[in-house]
């Protein structure tokens, strides 16, 4: 049981896909203008990661080593279909502000790193804590950029206004907003992995 | 003819892929350590962008669309965009040993490189004719050759600039990409 709650906690924050291994960037800075959008794409990757990690490892002694990279990609396209025409179909205000992203799942890195380096040599039961605890990872650092940016941006938390017009920022809200806030959450994570190694120790 | 200019120009400057579209984040920070590497990346994401393009357009217009497999799009464009640069590296590897030992590393990188995935997906999307498709994968790949020289250049000078230690490494890299960016913002309005 140990085992299982270290693989779901490793993505949170010691092996934080987002702030830590820094892959699958794009989605994470493009669509988070609005925590309504964060919090669709982190449910649309964690699906997508839970749903290929357990097809894949499932099968992983049947895919052969030399073919398993096309294999992977195609099990991941097809997932990430399932989730663009589920979105299409049930939020089409979500799908259409997420646009291009929502395909671009397929080259996550995160999703062919973790099938390639975890679930293909892993059971079933360890690859689901694994992929629920790099899909929580990857969601919550998503939704901490677009809250913030949301907040300092548009004035809103979910479309709710709090911020009186006077004080916002349109910056957040755009490009260079995505870049500066990503920097700032990447620093305060590095300070706090640092002080948590200064207290345990080896961890 | 000024249609094809007007592309051209959004691709690069006004919807630039990596500074303001978030496109191909990953070579950007990977490869942006000095600018022999990036002009290798860069090269290989041109020749790339360009020929999976080429090769995807027909195949959605000719053969998914009057098919009414729309929804096979993400999985065949994938699949194709991954054994065309295996092909190439192949191709290379046999005919161009030179030119695949300097652009070789980076074509294995560049199945992953979500910038030429989302250049074929937006030439459907936009409804671009044939040749503004090419036009428009030579411009966003242009774009990206920009951006990742400029912050090469940039990271270059950071080795010696005086940088508040919570920030030192990652952190910096972004809030220069965010400067950056702000002045990419500065060319929206350069075309009505």
């Amino acid at each position: 049981m140990k085992k299982y709650l270290s693989y779901f906690t490793n993505g949170i924050l010691r092996e934080n896909p987002l702030l830590m291994l820094m892959i699958g960037l794009c989605s994470a800075l493009a669509v988070t203008t609005s925590l309504a959008n964060g919090i669709g794409m982190g449910i649309a990757m964690t699906f997508v990661l839970l749903m290929s990690e357990i097809i894949i490892s499932a099968f992983r002694s049947l895919i052969p080593q030399s073919i398993r990279i096309p294999v992977f990609i195609i099990v991941i396209a097809a997932f990430t279909t399932i989730v663009d025409l589920v979105m299409k179909a049930f939020t089409p205000e979500l799908s259409k502000a997420m646009g291009v992203f929502i395909p671009l799942i397929v080259v996550n890195c995160i999703i062919m790193g973790r099938v390639e380096s975890f679930s293909y040599k892993r059971t079933i039961t360890e690859s689901i804590a694994d992929a629920l605890g790099m899909g929580l990872g990857y969601t919550w650092v998503l939704c901490s950029i677009s809250f913030i940016r949301e907040l300092l941006g548009a004035g809103t938390i979910l479309g709710m206004e709090v911020l009186p017009e006077s004080i916002r920022m349109g910056f957040f809200a755009q490009s260079p907003g995505g870049f500066f806030v990503f920097g700032l959450m990447i620093a305060v994570a590095l300070a706090a992995k640092k002080a948590l190694e200064r207290k345990g120790g080896s961890r | 003819m000024s249609d094809l200019i007007k592309i051209f120009i959004s691709a690069v400057l006004i919807e630039n892929v990596v500074l303001i579209r978030f496109l191909a984040l990953c070579p950007f920070i990977g490869m942006s350590s000095d600018v022999k590497k990036s002009t290798g990346m860069s090269g290989a994401v041109l020749f790339v962008t360009v020929l999976a393009t080429a090769v995807t357009w027909p195949l959605y217009v000719y053969v998914l669309a009057p098919l009414d497999l729309k929804f096979l799009q993400i999985l065949t464009f994938i699949l194709v965009i991954a054994s065309l640069v295996q092909l190439v590296e192949f191709y290379l590897k046999k005919t161009a040993p030179a030119l695949y030992s300097s652009m070789g590393v980076y074509l294995a990188l560049i199945t992953t490189n979500c910038a030429i995935l989302a250049v074929t997906f937006d030439v459907i999307a936009k409804g671009y004719t044939f040749v503004e498709s090419l036009v428009y994968a030579v411009g966003v790949a242009t774009g990206f050759a920009l951006s990742l020289l400029l912050l090469a250049g940039i990271r270059e000078k950071l080795k010696i600039a005086p940088i508040p230690s919570f920030l030192r490494g990652t952190p910096i890299m972004f809030i220069a990409a965010a400067l950056l960016s702000m002045a990419f913002g500065g060319f929206a309005g350069l075309i009505k």
